[in-house]
């Protein structure tokens, strides 16, 4: 990092004063910070999920005539689908640390690949589900939280395209990878509020 | 970002300075920015505050219609907190803390710029619902069902839910790059229980705004969804529940009120040492208090809903209350700074004995309306207005003016007049306590708050006349600072780098201080370093030798 100082370290300073590299590298605690941020973004909108269905009568189901919700035929595929993706993407993290340069375009490549067809899975779903954002509270909780999550996962998409586009001019060697890093833990954390949104809608109910 | 860049403009042409500040990611600019522009949503907000004041001190409608009034108040309380006494205390943040911190900037200058820049187009978006047929008119706490589509169904709200999203972000941006500046940027020997006390302030009401803010930005985005794509989230009607909306907007609403008070405390605590020529009394003590207001801070929401009947009341209460003893401890530690240290009455120095005695009288009325009986016949009148204004400006807008007396020779090298300062800080403390005070018997009276007009025979028309009197004589208050800065731009006294012997890093540098902030860092042995620094040969004259002779820096 002692490359990036600027015109700091003038006569007589005390040497590198700034951007020392001891712990964890400044962009990847911005992340976590932002992470920490969706947190509870996501913690917002689920208790307002827990909070309309306890205060609910009657069965909590999408209203009729649609049927109820269930994790087949798409739900649980794209489920297995977003987790291989985070397994795919902590690959192309290991292969950067090793300076493998080539299998982390692919690992990434992989990833966003899976990235995108549980974007169009869900897409598919929505438009099976027979019920809308607007049909009662079943259906305004349920679009607004997988939609939410699935934006989440559209950004990431955005961000691993943004990372395999640095990856084809080389700008990620061993030493230098931040960004992949940062993008890697933004991913598996939108996986993890997958899991805890699948877990809600769809066991839980 | 991983390129090596080494003043990389040197010798080329320079760019205008329009240009210049337009696309600054330098730390001070920046933050001059947020200063300014607060300043001119503060203006525009007391504007209406005029209004508020000049349609209630006398029985009927005089200058404004119901429609128009609701428009006022809710612009006046949105503005004044999300786009004035907020991002002014992070403008002054965002000046400071890394020239406290020994630091040549913020972790990061772009985000940083981004933070600014969505402040003008949030406020900017909230108040152009005057050009589309109206503002929103629901007060700044925008409860549902009365901000939910079947009965606001102009744009006004929806461009308010937009604006504040914006905002919201811009405070969540600004709150990493605070945190990660913090942790990341230190200068050697500057360790945790070293940093300033405003620097500890930042910190937390940073974590505050990091975890607080994403909530309501839910919440906006449900009465978003609620008002444009038939959602149902507050819509009893369909399944949904208003006391949700409540739920989560004082989730964050209450952090806010630290948000707000957190860093003006602050201020005062940099202030109070440098002015009383004593260090601050019980450092740990003070820091201590501030995680703990910020931790109990998020388990006090409820205590805005005791009147709806559907939450615990002993535990809200409590939990209220216990938040008065870190602040207490604050109290202690202010006062025992002051107690026989070697006082100036300076202007920024004024503005902090202001912020004492005022916040004292917020906080004790906080105290009364933490009790659910007291509450039940206090809620939604004019006390509240009474308390809440004690709390955000009698607390943190002096805070505000005393950090705008105290820094404004770091930021510019020169200090804003002295006799006029001592005007406005009377001016204004005058007619704060004439504006605000006569709101808490109007309240005890039965006023409710968020009304046009009152019955003559109500016996409120005194108070109200008082009241009014007071709210123009702020106005008035403002003037003499205004004159203040131009003057002292045009024609102000050159005082030099450290005009007020301050403790802390940021006078270490020259004022202003040059792009990279530092030429050398003093050492940093206590959470006074500049302190120590004048005060190294009395030292080596009290311990017989130069004892610290072998740890100086380098010169």
């Amino acid at each position: 990092m002692s490359a990036e100082a600027p015109a700091v370290a003038t006569q007589g300073a005390e040497p590198s004063v700034h951007h020392r590299s001891a712990g964890m590298p400044t962009p990847l605690l911005g992340m976590l910070l932002f992470i920490a941020s969706e947190v509870m973004f996501f913690g917002g909108l689920f208790a307002a999920y827990f909070n309309s269905r306890a205060m609910h009568q009657g069965a909590w189901q999408p209203p009729p005539p649609a049927a109820p919700l269930d994790i087949l035929p798409i739900t649980l595929p794209i489920t297995i689908i977003l987790v291989t993706s985070s397994v795919t993407m902590q690959l192309a993290v290991w292969a950067i640390r090793r300076g493998e340069q080539q299998k982390m375009r692919f690992w990434l490549a992989v990833t966003l690949a899976l990235g995108v067809v549980f974007l169009a899975g869900q897409l598919y779903d929505y438009s099976e589900l027979g019920f809308g954002i607007s049909d009662g509270i079943f259906g305004t909780t349920f679009y607004t939280l997988t939609g939410f999550h699935g934006a989440h996962v559209f950004g990431g998409a955005v961000g691993i395209t943004i990372l395999l586009a640095r990856g084809m001019q080389g700008q990620f060697s061993q030493r230098n990878h931040v960004a992949v890093e940062a993008i890697s833990m933004y991913w598996h954390f939108v996986d993890v509020v997958w899991i805890a949104l699948f877990t809600t809608l769809y066991i839980l109910r | 970002m991983a390129t090596t860049t080494l003043a990389p403009r040197a010798g080329t042409a320079r760019r205008s300075w329009v240009l210049d500040w337009l696309t600054t990611v330098d730390h001070k600019k920046i933050g001059i920015l947020y200063i300014l522009n607060s300043f001119l949503f503060f203006f525009a907000a007391g504007i209406l505050a005029l209004l508020i004041r000049s349609e209630l001190m006398v029985p009927g409608m005089q200058f404004l219609d119901e429609a128009t009034y609701n428009q006022a108040f809710t612009m006046h309380g949105t503005i004044m907190i999300f786009l004035f006494v907020v991002p002014i205390l992070a403008g002054f943040a965002n000046y400071i803390v890394p020239l406290m911190l020994g630091a040549p900037d913020m972790a990061f200058p772009r985000i940083n710029a981004l933070s600014f820049w969505l402040l003008p187009l949030g406020g900017g978006l909230i108040l152009s619902g005057y050009l589309f047929g109206g503002a929103a008119a629901e007060g700044w706490t925008g409860y549902a069902p009365l901000s939910g589509p079947n009965y606001s169904s102009g744009p006004g709200t929806d461009l308010w839910l937009i604006g504040l999203i914006l905002v919201g972000t811009a405070s969540i941006l600004g709150s990493v790059n605070f945190i990660a500046t913090i942790f990341k940027m230190r200068a050697p020997g500057m360790t945790l229980f070293r940093m300033p006390i405003f620097v500890w302030t930042v910190l937390v009401t940073a974590t505050l705004i990091l975890l607080a803010t994403p909530v309501l930005t839910a919440g906006l985005i449900a009465l978003f969804i609620d008002r444009n794509y038939g959602g149902s989230f507050f819509e009893p009607a369909t399944g949904g529940n208003p006391i949700l909306w409540q739920h989560i907007f004082w989730f964050f609403g209450h952090p806010e009120v630290y948000i707000v008070i957190l860093p003006a405390m602050g201020v005062v605590s940099e202030v109070l040492p440098v002015f009383s020529r004593k260090p601050l009394f019980g450092y740990h003590a003070f820091v201590f208090a501030t995680i703990g207001i910020g931790l109990l801070s998020f388990s006090v929401w409820a205590h805005h809903m005791f009147a709806t009947g559907v939450v615990f009341l002993p535990f809200f209460s409590f939990m209220t209350a216990l938040i008065a003893v870190p602040t207490g401890v604050k109290m202690f530690n202010w006062l025992a700074t002051l107690f026989r240290g070697s006082i100036s009455l300076t202007t920024p120095m004024l503005f902090a004995l202001g912020f004492i005695s005022m916040f004292l009288i917020g906080g004790i009325s906080g105290v009364m309306l933490a009790e659910p009986p007291v509450d039940f016949h206090l809620t939604d009148t004019y006390f509240v207005v009474a308390h809440l204004h004690y709390v955000f400006f009698g607390g943190s807008v002096f805070g505000v003016f005393a950090a705008s007396y105290y820094w404004f020779p770091k930021m510019f090298g020169r200090r804003l007049n002295e006799g006029l300062g001592k005007v406005h800080f009377w001016l204004m403390f005058i007619g704060f306590n004439l504006a605000f005070f006569p709101m808490h018997m109007l309240g005890i009276q039965g006023m409710p708050r968020r009304i046009a007009d009152y019955s003559p025979d109500a016996g409120w028309t005194l108070m109200n006349v008082i009241s009014t009197v007071g709210a123009f004589t702020i106005a008035v208050s403002i003037l003499p600072f205004l004159v203040n800065v131009v003057a002292t731009f045009i024609n102000g006294e050159e005082v030099g780098d450290d005009p007020w012997e301050g403790n802390t890093l940021e006078w270490a540098t020259t004022s202003p201080p040059p792009a990279y902030n530092f030429d050398r860092i003093p050492p940093i042995r206590s959470e006074r370093p500049v302190f120590d620094l004048r005060h190294k040969h009395d030292r080596e004259h009290l311990a017989g030798a130069p004892a610290l002779s072998t740890v100086e820096a380098p010169e």
